[in-house]
């Protein structure tokens, strides 16, 4: 059997797909939120680790660790929509690459965030110029240069190609970030990341880790979704299904666009703020 | 009472686990209110432009 992919490349084709992914994706990954965060705070042993261990403010793992795996993952999509688009021309790539990077930079900073409060009193500081949390900075802004490159162009079709162009480049930061521990002997210095893995952890641990990891990924591809939405009708704007769509009932379809009669809300020469094409 | 208490203190770690988990909490809620704003304000906009479009063509042409 033969799909034709390039079928769900075509922006008017995607917009109802991912609208009627958003809702599934959302309403899973708030389950899986509250089941991981259930299992953590009540099916998890209140020590980690041996002679001297971590205590209950490694709980934190719960959403530091899936936070940071995100952070990564969503970047890598975030290139490879972006290598896609500069390979093939397919604007709905360029979309999906602007529509994840912001939850990518929301999961980089909560897993910088959380890293600052789980360093405290695990290492004695806030923060540290070691290897991994400054490539994980790093990685931070990559994400907002991505973002502010392509605001920064007015002609969309050129910020998409330099923001991709960005985003390749960036790549590099992936495998540093990986292997960047300092610790190659966890007896000799305090735990600035050891080298650590999955086999080694308490069960009941790795559950509540891997369910929150499945509801961050669940929510990326709804807010990703939900955000491509926004950006295929700005973009879209002039093509005639987008204005077939919006003319007969201004968005109402979607439940949200109830005040799309009262047309003294709507000022056309105020910029969206908060929005991104 | 007390194991609500007990739970809330975190073995007296409460101010680092709930400042990672509470502003986790708040970034994922803000970055879903501010789609469903954004959302709105673009359906206006584009929504408005695309009836003054189709009011300005004759009826029945393309």
């Amino acid at each position: 059997m033969k799909i034709n992919w390039f079928k769900y490349a075509s922006p008017a084709t995607f917009y109802p797909v991912a609208g009627r992914l958003v809702p599934i994706f959302g309403i899973a990954a708030l389950a899986l939120m509250l089941l991981a965060l259930y299992w953590g705070f009540f099916e998890t042993p209140e020590r980690l680790g041996g002679s001297n261990p971590q205590k209950e403010y490694y709980r934190i793992i719960f959403i530091h660790v899936p936070a940071a795996w995100l952070s990564m993952w969503l970047y890598l999509v975030l290139a490879g929509w972006s290598a896609v688009g500069l390979v093939f021309n397919t604007r709905l790539s360029f979309m999906m690459a602007n529509a994840v990077a912001p939850t990518g930079a929301v999961f980089t900073f909560i897993a910088l965030w959380t890293g600052a409060f789980w360093g405290r009193p695990s290492w004695g500081t806030y923060w540290d110029w070691d290897p991994r949390l400054t490539s994980e900075l790093i990685l931070f802004f990559l994400y907002i240069g991505f973002m502010a490159l392509h605001s920064a162009i007015d002609d969309s079709r050129r910020a998409d190609r330099a923001a991709a162009l960005l985003a390749i480049v960036g790549l590099v930061m992936l495998p540093i970030i990986f292997w960047s521990i300092n610790c190659p002997d966890p007896n000799n210095c305090a735990a600035l990341h050891q080298r650590s893995s999955l086999g080694n952890i308490e069960s009941n641990i790795l559950t509540a880790m891997l369910t929150m990891t499945l509801g961050f990924w669940l929510y990326s591809f709804a807010t990703a979704f939900a955000r491509l939405r926004g950006i295929i009708v700005l973009r879209e704007q002039d093509s005639v299904w987008v204005r077939e769509l919006l003319a007969v009932d201004g968005g109402a379809e979607t439940g949200v666009g109830g005040t799309s009669g009262d047309g003294r809300q709507a000022d056309p020469r105020q910029p969206n703020r908060g929005v991104r094409a | 009472m007390q194991p609500l208490l007990d739970f809330l203190s975190q073995g007296g770690y409460a101010f680092y686990v709930w400042s990672a988990f509470g502003m986790t909490f708040l970034l994922l809620v803000a970055e879903v209110i501010s789609l469903r704003r954004s959302r709105r304000t673009i359906l206006r906009r584009v929504g408005r432009l695309a009836r003054l479009h189709t009011q300005n063509q004759p009826p029945g042409e393309q």
